[in-house]
């Protein structure tokens, strides 16, 4: 290592210090210009317009549904155990074995299925690992709330019947 | 001798009520622009809940400032505490009552010359209280009793008296040109042309015009000089223990400071109340399309005057806010460097070389 230096000569138009300051201002007069006259702007209005992301984001998660809006999830426990930050807390049973129109499928459904949003870290995980491509992380990313109880979804809240990760479609 | 009296106190407290509504009125105004005007170089949106265009919204921070608790830290010193925002607040707006803001109009047969308080000491006047706005910032930073504070009132008071050095060089080497301390008579003398261009002083004088008007950032505690200021160094500044209406009271003096400044500014270097260049033929053709007398034509030259003194030290405003949000900060050792081992030797020698011209060309 060492210190490396990175000081060159200055010429007298730099030293000068003025033209650069006029360079300057005609930079951000532009700006103003484009501002204040055609409204240009890089920023977006946040509440009213909301920032695109693509679909492989990693937002809150939800659980797939079928067509009959009974949800994908199995109870297999795949995606408490790969869980890093141990986030989901299922409880299983089995179905109704004379009432159960998917048969050897769908033996088991989750009777609880919580997840706690504060302490998830959003890695996916769940996702990779689930065997039916029930658990999925949608592109929701406004996931602010009043307080810790209300961070915590349950089955109710998590099951979504969405194709795609985003609400888009 | 009644009626003279009582003409002379309502047109006295006319012309306060224009300097003092204009002035209060405007700094809403650069508010609003300061953070619009800043949002647009930056090309973001800026506000623009409250009101159209966001204009309503130096009207609720002046409701939230009102509305908050009144706070005195408990060992403050509470007579200079609360003195300080007070001399902040006063010593621009008195600076102000010398710049004049045209030359005079007739009124019910009488003149009245458009400036608050006629002196022949005029510039001498606006230097003391010009001088005074070092006040605010020491008592403010010790009487709070806060070490950031302190620390925030020295440097500001270091870099303030530094360049007023500077700042009242520059402003001698006009004086020896105009030969007067009267800012009417400065104005009178900047009449006329040079060349193509108007005789104003900063075409007379570039470099004092120059030197004077960077000395009016660090004057006015404006960046890049605004090293009394540092929200990551000092938390804030002299200002740090102040709140609600204290606070605005520093906040409006920034600005009326800087409304002083421009005007200082446009009296001194760029004719003052003169006319715009190309104004006076509109002048011509508006009184002689509605056949104006002698007394009508003052009049209309006096408000023509107005407009153009108000279009300069609008002009000067904007150029405050433009500087602000191009040029990073100083360094503080660099804005020592450059007050006194730059622009303290550039003005003295523009001193000399100034007196030099002026002898030469007046023998």
């Amino acid at each position: 290592m060492g210190t490396i230096n990175v000081s060159k000569k200055y010429t007298v138009k730099e030293r000068a210090y003025l033209p650069a300051i006029l360079i300057g201002m005609k930079i951000t007069m532009k700006r103003f210009i484009q501002g204040f006259l055609f409204g240009k702007h890089d920023t977006i209005l946040y509440p009213e317009k909301k920032r695109d992301y693509s679909d492989r984001f990693r937002g809150m998660h939800f659980i797939s549904v079928d067509k009959n809006k009974t949800e994908n999830c199995t109870a297999c426990y795949l995606c408490e155990t790969i869980c890093p930050a141990e986030c989901i807390h299922i409880e299983a049973d089995e179905r109704d074995e004379d009432n159960n129109p998917y048969g050897v499928k769908k033996e088991k459904k989750p009777v609880s299925f919580d997840i706690d949003a504060l302490r998830c870290c959003f890695c996916g995980f769940c996702e990779e690992a689930c065997p039916k491509d029930a658990i999925k992380l949608s592109t929701n990313y406004e996931l602010a709330v009043s307080s810790r109880d209300q961070a915590i979804y349950d089955l109710d809240h998590l099951k979504r019947d969405m194709n795609g990760r985003s609400e888009k479609k | 001798m009644e009626n003279t009296l009582i003409f002379d106190l309502s047109m006295m407290m006319a012309k306060i009520l224009v300097i003092l509504a204009g002035t209060l009125g405007v700094v809403p105004i650069m508010v609003w622009f300061e953070r619009r005007g800043a949002a647009w170089m930056q090309r973001r949106v800026g506000p623009n809940r409250v009101g159209p265009f966001g204009l309503l919204q130096p009207l609720a921070d002046v409701v939230k400032f009102i509305f908050k608790e009144t706070f005195i830290p408990k060992n403050a010193n509470r007579f200079y505490y609360l003195m300080a925002p007070i001399i902040a607040l006063i010593a621009p707006l008195c600076a102000l009552a010398v710049i004049p803001f045209g030359s005079k109009a007739i009124i019910n047969g009488h003149e009245v010359i458009l400036q608050v308080a006629q002196m022949d000491t005029g510039v001498i006047f606006i230097l003391a209280f010009a001088g005074l706005e070092v006040y605010p910032v020491i008592l403010a930073g010790w009487a709070s009793r806060n070490k950031y504070s302190v620390l925030g009132a020295l440097r500001g008071s270091s870099q303030i008296v530094s360049y007023e050095i500077s700042m009242g060089l520059a402003l001698l080497s006009m004086l020896v040109v105009y030969g007067s301390f009267n800012p009417h008579e400065m104005v009178s003398w900047q009449q006329g042309t040079l060349g193509f261009l108007p005789r104003w002083g900063a075409f007379v004088n570039p470099v004092g015009a120059l030197i004077f008007w960077i000395a009016i950032f660090a004057e006015t505690n404006r960046l890049p000089f605004d090293l009394a200021e540092g929200e990551s160094e000092i938390v804030a500044g002299y200002h740090l223990e102040y709140g609600g209406m204290k606070f605005a009271a520093f906040f409006m003096a920034e600005y009326v400071a800087m409304i002083m400044a421009s005007g200082l500014l446009a009296t001194l270097f760029f004719g003052g109340y003169g006319i715009l260049p190309g104004m006076s033929t509109l002048i011509q053709a508006i009184g002689s399309h509605f056949a104006f007398g002698e007394v009508g034509f003052q009049n209309l030259k006096a408000a023509f005057e107005f407009i153009s003194f108000a279009t300069k030290v609008a002009f000067f405003m904007f150029m405050f806010v433009w500087i602000r949000w191009t040029l990073p900060r100083f360094r503080f050792d660099q804005l020592m460097d450059l007050g006194w081992k730059i622009l303290f030797p550039i003005s003295l020698i523009n001193l000399v070389v100034v007196t030099l011209g002026v002898y030469y060309f007046n023998s």
